[in-house]
């Protein structure tokens, strides 16, 4: 390897770009991680019993989220909220995608993108905002349900899990748009036509079509959209309510509240694992490659 | 026939739909800026009034924070921009084995939970003394933004033609030169625009940086923790701001591009 960059940047240059390289993926992204490990696996000590007979390897930590039946009911909640946003999501976003790759002509399509991009550059947190506002007690969503007499009274948006995933689904939607489109753009217009005129309807020529060929694309939409969703700090702390805590606040807790940094990096060793496991059941299921999700 | 043109027509209605619920929000918060009320609301409205930008100039921690989040964002900039370039460097140049396994190695951020980067950064540094703070976050950031850098420059760097730099060795150029004079002028529009998306990503990140801050605060934790306890409109206004702010940024970017691909198209 290095001889390859030698060759071609000659001695100077290639240093520096090993350099980099070793400082990103060594300094940056490698050993905090095994740090964390690392921490997870030991109890949590005062600085002068470091190093003592009471230091060592130990699973305690990761007991406690079993042990402790509000951690654990909290992380399965946050792993099936998470799945059931990234469900909806991937509901909402398919008629659109379907919509700019194959039924809008250019202009329009174009148009639309552009109207996608502007929100997604907008900051997480002012998103959830908004929603914040919208979905407050005596918010715009309330009074307008009362005026249209729909409900007698204002109900309380803000203190369940609806809340949470209503926002979410707003704040990750582009993340399943994007590589949905991307995937369903390259399919051939003429298999879809051939479908058509071999009799089959709509929802088959989805089923059969036009599904099969954006796999891709819905297991990197998929994907992101759950890891966001599972790793959220942001929209939980806005919109939800002590009552509909997220797990991510259960690990922030323990670092800044509870003091516990091995606690912590045992918790949020487990998040990680839940977001690979996701990660890979989907690769599995979709039959997809680490190379598809990158474009 | 009729199924299908009653699907289409379906289907338009959902598109507009679906851009109403992408935008309504973003009005509502901005119609509320306007408000004359003490909670920010839309409803009921209490007069217009433009007082709540005056509240949000005379906050001096929402200027302290404005200064960090720029200091961060510089400081990712100058770290993650490099990073990015010679990693895409390195992947255009090597062939080897332990390619898919590096590959994955460098995607790994990206699909690392915001919080987990934080964390481990947060405690990887603790045993060298260095705490939460403006430094940490930069680290923190970086780690994932270089990322997104490597990808934007990788994909220019595809499309480079390597006789050009074959040619400019012919003619006498050192590898320096030819890097210098050939790849980097030919990847500036790719480093723009990633430097771009890297500032941005750095201003708008909540969930790496919450756990490296510290006791330093960035313009998007300072609003946070505004929406949870001292809630007025002039969140609303600074949101506003940010807004147009990026929406600007955005149009300005994206006319770039544009351009740039269009150039291509023809060939120049």
């Amino acid at each position: 390897m290095v001889r390859q960059l030698a060759a071609r940047f000659g001695g100077p240059l290639s240093a520096a770009i090993l350099a980099l390289l070793g400082i990103w993926l060594i300094l940056m992204v490698t050993l905090p991680q095994l740090q964390m490990i690392d921490y997870s696996l030991r109890p949590n000590l005062l600085p002068d019993q470091r190093g003592g007979p009471e230091d060592g390897w130990t699973l305690a930590n990761y007991a406690t989220l079993f042990a402790n039946d509000i951690h654990r009911a909290i992380f399965f909640k946050t792993l099936w909220s998470s799945v059931l946003v990234t469900l909806l999501t991937l509901a909402v976003s398919y008629p659109l995608a379907w919509y700019l790759a194959k039924v809008a002509t250019p202009r329009q399509a174009a148009l639309c993108i552009l109207l996608l991009i502007i929100p997604f550059w907008i900051n997480e947190i002012l998103r959830t905002y908004s929603w914040f506002i919208i979905l407050a007690f005596r918010g715009p969503l309330n009074e307008l349900l009362l005026m249209l007499g729909l409900i007698d009274r204002p109900i309380r948006f803000l203190s369940g899990d609806g809340g949470v995933m209503v926002g979410m689904v707003y704040a990750y939607i582009l993340f399943m748009v994007f590589p949905l489109y991307n995937a369903i753009e390259s399919l051939d217009d003429n298999q879809v036509r051939a479908a058509r005129d071999l009799g089959a309807g709509t929802l088959r020529t989805h089923r059969r079509i036009v599904i099969p060929h954006a796999k891709p694309g819905i297991a990197t939409g998929c994907i992101m959209t759950f890891m966001l969703a599972a790793g959220s700090y942001a929209v939980p702390a806005l919109l939800g309510s002590p009552g509909s805590r997220w797990f991510t606040q259960i690990i922030y807790n323990w670092f800044f509240e509870g003091g516990n940094w091995n606690q912590g990096a045992a918790y949020a060793f487990l998040l990680l694992v839940l977001c690979i496991g996701f990660m890979s059941l989907v690769m599995k299921v979709f039959r997809v490659g680490l190379g598809d999700i990158a474009k | 026939m009729t199924s299908q043109r009653l699907m289409a027509m379906g289907l338009r209605f959902y598109v507009v739909v679906f851009f109403a619920y992408l935008f309504l929000p973003l009005l509502v918060m901005a119609a509320a800026t306007f408000n004359d009320s003490r909670f920010p609301t839309v409803t009921p409205w209490d007069g217009t009034t433009l007082r709540w930008f005056g509240e949000l100039a005379a906050d001096g921690a929402m200027w302290q924070a404005l200064i960090n989040s720029a200091m961060v964002a510089v400081g990712v900039l100058l770290l993650a921009v490099p990073i990015g370039i010679a990693t895409a460097l390195f992947l255009n140049t090597v062939q080897s084995r332990a390619k898919p396994f590096l590959y994955a190695l460098i995607l790994s951020p990206l699909l690392t939970p915001g919080v987990i980067i934080g964390i481990s950064t947060l405690i990887f540094w603790r045993q060298w003394g260095v705490g939460g703070g403006i430094l940490l976050t930069v680290v923190g950031q970086a780690t994932f933004i270089a990322a997104y850098v490597m990808l934007m420059v990788t994909a220019r760097l595809q499309r480079f033609d390597r006789t050009m730099e074959l040619a400019a060795l012919d003619l006498g150029a050192n590898q320096w030169q030819m890097f210098r004079r050939i790849l980097l002028p030919y990847l500036r529009p790719a480093i723009l625009s990633a430097a771009v998306i890297a500032f941005l990503q750095s201003f708008e990140n909540y969930n790496t940086t919450l756990f490296v801050v510290g006791y330093d605060t960035t313009l998007t934790v300072y609003i946070a923790s505004k929406v949870r306890t001292g809630l007025t409109p002039a969140v609303n206004a600074l949101g506003l701001i940010l807004i147009l702010v990026t929406v600007l940024l955005a149009a300005i970017y994206e006319l770039k591009r544009r351009r740039e691909a269009a150039r291509l198209v023809k060939g120049v």
